[in-house]
């Protein structure tokens, strides 16, 4: 198989969430292969051997009814179910999106605000703020809360793990890790508009110290994210990379709780939509 | 506001070339269609024999038509689909992502709404009273309705092709995208108004059909004796009259918020677009089952034919098809695990979808045990089945894979995902339509198709679909997200431009079905299905002649047992002759033909095109039109015509004649050849 030499997305994880979601996804189809082989095999094996020209079969045209084979092929696939049910029901609390990782260090808040048709981060803690790229130190827990400024969007870094809606008024509660520093492609996983599909952005996972280095060069640097330069970015467009200095305390919750006013849609019917990489 | 609301020259898209062009050729198609219909003189007989026919298996053969037809149009969809995929990688395409975004909305609605819904109701049509022994459906009128309220939206989607457009938020319009604030154009009104119009056709259709299959049956056809594809099509139609309110509402609600500025699912103002998401699945989920389910039933009258055999384990597969039927409505929320639902309630929902794999499996071990021990005949409609069986297996795994929450939080909308419903919906669905459209054929249309060529189509189809969508499971896990107008990710290409080559295969397929229609029509009369019964059947719809009489049968059928017809031949192969004696034949009363459907319809294409254009006057005159449309029916004076007992007798004479030659020729084949089975 080629999907082993592929990587870059989820079955080359980089972090523990999508470490073990790989190892849920790979479980549970070694688990179905199971039956699934012998299932196409017998189907195949049976048409074949009980083909009309075969002078060797043994015909039972009266053969409708068997308690035995009933209770078996009721049996079989409710066994499997039953083993994969409790996977489910194990991984899905084991793995909650919004449930704190284990770590020795304490996570760090990165408010993630999806708007048409570029990626917010917002590091309160830090006071900056970053557009289509987000930085974040290797080995330190993440807590994402997100949210979105206009229509639905999904944050999703596959080599890092699990999804979470993005939906303006709500703000959802998603840990992640990255274990080693590196760059992981993100992306929007939900159609937004005719800027969708440049609607990702590369997240940085660096070391602690190149981490607070930067942090420490971006902080007071470049423009200031007040309540117009946020209107600006509400306009739709397709951004390259850039950050913020500082950001006006409370920006967050003022987007969350609505008393920003929603992206504002296409202004006269049509947007104008160039993507940044392509002329 | 102005005489015609919206409507300006610049709803015309003059400045694309693409979607101005098609049009064109597609109106010049329909011109050259009906100038040769009107200059041949067939004006009257369609319009006596077919528009306004009210007969169920015309109705059928309709429905099918309208699905061949728009398959058609969604493969197009389809092709360009892979085509701007396979070349913008890193590029432009030659699709803007406003054309783009149509074009996969259209694709999905298209075959939904327009190929997989009108092809199953379309078999359910023609078949389901003929098997249940009778002479229609409950309502034949209404089952006319039903069929002209569906080829009613089918127009206005494709209207708008060339005036204004379509939407472009999917194939299901998530606010707020769709609401009025980011989607400003007629887009998600085309949407709305076509799927409201002829989603009221579906919901008569199911009333129809549980009605019919509930009240109307041969004497002696007990539920026990019911043959599986009815059982299927009862399930399926009381999941249609349960969910498809469920749809009318949710769009209702969406088309309040657009056009009266309502909060359904506004964010602002106190709207919820989560609700819309719930709603719109707990109608979405069931109407997978919807279409699923009656294809089941075609693979167990396929296979159980054609291997000679009963179905395996009856009782089973009745209890399978309607546990499917309940707990399709208890799994919606499996859509979206990844909203931010606790982990709750994500596992219970992932754990309910898994539970309807239970009476899948069974389904399948059940066909594998009807081939076993039988004579397997691999005639074209077996091929599906059995394609369908090895893909399908494969499908429903990928399907319980995204069903664990956890595996979903890494596969929701990925072209995994869309690899996962294209397994199920092509393989199961499509492959079952096929399937049963071969089976039927001889039945419907009085003669057999081309073996040859339906074999071409089948591996054609087959092998088109595991090179299209296999790499739809590679680029799904190598992060690949659906919709991408383009992209810059290396990896993906070469599997992107695989997928267009799997794509250019099921053309082929597409094209050898084309052909073997055409062969067959011009060879039909040497592939005469003259006994009514080509593939050695097991149920009534082979008692009678192919094509069936408007009356399907002479003298309605006794049925003793729960497979009847089978055991009538086999009688009759003992005796040496037909079991029953020459019936007293009798008059019968058939219901008359109704231009209430088309008319109908008519009305509800203005109602329909003047709402989305806001062209108040036309609105008003086409809902007068309808409802005029509707008393005129009501106060109708004759609605039944008088079939003679001697044209009754004319025609089963023949059919009768024409078995007791076939049973005579059987006799004395097997006399010369005792050791040979067929």
């Amino acid at each position: 198989m080629q999907l082993a030499g592929c990587g870059r997305a989820q079955l080359e994880p980089a972090g523990p969430i999508s470490d073990a979601e790989r190892t849920i996804l790979l479980d549970s189809v070694v688990i179905m292969l199971a039956i699934v082989v012998p299932t196409i095999a017998l189907t195949i094996g049976i048409a074949w051997w009980y083909r009309s020209s075969n002078a060797r079969a043994r015909r039972q045209p009266d053969f409708v009814y068997s308690g035995r084979v009933e209770l078996l092929v009721w049996s079989i696939p409710t066994l499997v179910i039953i083993f994969l049910g409790g996977i489910a029901w194990i991984s899905s609390h084991d793995l909650d999106p919004a449930q704190p990782l284990p770590s020795k260090r304490a996570a760090i808040d990165i408010q993630v605000v999806s708007l048409d048709w570029k990626w917010l981060f917002i590091y309160p803690k830090l006071g900056i703020a970053s557009v289509n790229r987000l930085v974040v130190p290797a080995g330190v827990p993440l807590h994402l809360t997100v949210t979105s400024a206009s229509v639905w969007n999904v944050f999703w870094v596959p080599q890092l793990g699990s999804m979470l809606y993005c939906m303006n008024g709500m703000a959802g509660s998603l840990y992640l890790q990255a274990d080693r520093p590196g760059v992981y492609r993100g992306l929007s996983a939900m159609i937004s508009g005719d800027g969708f599909a440049d609607m990702h952005f590369d997240t940085d996972a660096v070391p602690q110290g190149r981490f607070e280095a930067w942090a420490a060069s971006t902080r007071g640097a470049g423009p200031a994210l007040d309540t117009r330069a946020y209107e600006a970015l509400l306009r739709q467009s397709i951004d390259a990379p850039h950050t913020y200095g500082s950001v006006r305390p409370g920006l967050f919750g003022d987007i969350v709780m609505q008393r920003l006013p929603p992206g504002e849609g296409p202004r006269g019917g049509v947007a104008d939509v160039r993507p940044v990489g392509l002329k | 506001m102005t005489l015609l609301g919206k409507l300006t020259w610049q709803a015309i898209p003059f400045q694309e070339p693409l979607p101005l062009l098609s049009g064109a050729a597609v109106l010049i198609i329909m011109i050259a269609v009906l100038a040769w219909v009107i200059v041949r003189g067939y004006v009257p007989y369609l319009w006596r024999e077919w528009i306004t026919s009210v007969d169920h298996k015309r109705i059928g053969i309709m429905y099918c038509i309208l699905a061949g037809v728009m398959l058609l149009r969604g493969f197009i969809d389809a092709i360009m689909m892979r085509t701007q995929q396979a070349m913008a990688y890193n590029a432009p395409g030659f699709l803007p992502p406003s054309h783009f975004d149509q074009i996969f909305s259209a694709h999905g609605t298209i075959m939904i709404f327009f190929v997989a819904m009108p092809f199953v109701i379309g078999l359910m049509n023609v078949i389901v009273p003929l098997q249940l022994g009778v002479r229609d459906v409950a309502f034949p009128t209404l089952n006319s309705v039903s069929f002209w309220l569906t080829a009613a939206g089918a127009l206005l989607v494709n209207l708008s092709l060339v005036v204004g457009e379509f939407d472009r938020t999917g194939w299901l319009p998530y606010p707020p995208l769709s609401e009025l604030t980011y989607s400003p154009g007629v887009g998600v009104d085309y949407y709305c108004w076509s799927l409201q119009i002829s989603g009221i056709g579906t919901l008569m259709t199911g009333i129809n059909f549980v009605t019919t299959i509930l009240k109307l049956r041969a004497p002696g056809m007990h539920y026990s004796r019911m043959p599986m594809f009815c059982w299927t099509a009862l399930a399926s139609n009381l999941l249609i009259v349960a969910a498809f309110p469920i749809l009318t509402a949710c769009l209702a609600m969406l088309l309040l918020d657009r056009y009266v500025g309502f909060h359904f699912f506004t964010d602002t103002g106190g709207g919820n677009s989560m609700m819309f998401m719930n709603l719109i699945w707990a109608w979405g989920h069931p109407e997978v089952y919807i279409l699923v389910l009656p294809a089941f039933g075609i693979y167990s009258e396929v296979v159980s034919t054609f291997s000679s055999k009963p179905l395996f384990g009856y009782r089973s597969m009745i209890y399978a098809t309607m546990a499917i039927c309940i707990i399709s409505f208890m799994v919606w929320l499996h859509h979206f695990f990844t909203m931010g639902a606790g982990a709750d309630v994500n596992a219970i929902f992932g754990i309910a979808s898994m539970i309807i794999a239970v009476p899948t499996g069974v389904k399948i071990f059940n066909w594998l045990f009807t081939m076993y021990g039988g004579y397997v005949r691999f005639t074209s409609p077996m091929l599906w089945s059995i394609g369908f069986m090895v893909t399908f297996a494969i499908g429903g795994m990928t399907g319980v894979l995204l069903a664990v929450p956890p595996a979903d939080f890494q596969l929701h909308n990925s072209v995994f995902l869309v690899a996962h419903f294209h397994n199920v919906i092509i393989g199961a669905v499509l492959f079952g339509v096929f399937a049963g459209y071969t089976y039927w054929f001889p039945k419907a249309f009085g003669f057999v198709l081309d073996e040859r060529l339906g074999k071409w189509a089948f591996w054609l189809w087959l092998i088109g679909f595991w090179v299209a969508w296999g790499p739809g499971y590679v680029v799904g896990l190598e992060g690949m997200t659906r919709r991408l107008q383009h992209y810059d990710v290396a990896e993906w290409h070469p599997w992107l431009v695989l997928a267009e080559w799997g794509v250019l295969i099921i053309l082929l397929g597409i094209v050898a079905q084309i052909a073997q229609i055409v062969v067959s029509i011009r060879t039909r009369e040497r592939r005469r299905d003259v006994t009514g019964d080509p593939w050695d059947g097991r149920n009534l719809e082979w008692v009678t002649s192919s094509p069936p009489p408007a009356f399907n049968f002479a003298v309605l059928p006794d049925v003793t047992d729960q497979e009847p017809y089978w055991d009538m031949k086999a009688r009759a192969r003992e005796l040496g002759q037909l079991t029953r004696p020459e019936p007293q034949y009798e008059p019968i009363h058939m219901p008359r033909n109704s231009p209430t459907g088309f008319v109908t319809a008519f009305f509800a294409v203005v109602t329909g095109f003047a709402l989305i254009w806001h062209i108040w006057w036309l609105v008003l005159l086409g809902l007068a039109g309808a409802y005029a449309t509707f008393v005129v029916f009501a106060w109708r004076d004759h609605d039944e015509i008088l079939i003679p007992a001697e044209e009754v007798a004319r025609l089963d004479r023949a059919n009768r004649a024409a078995r007791s030659a076939a049973l005579q020729h059987r006799q004395l084949r097997r006399e010369s050849q005792p050791e040979s089975h067929e």
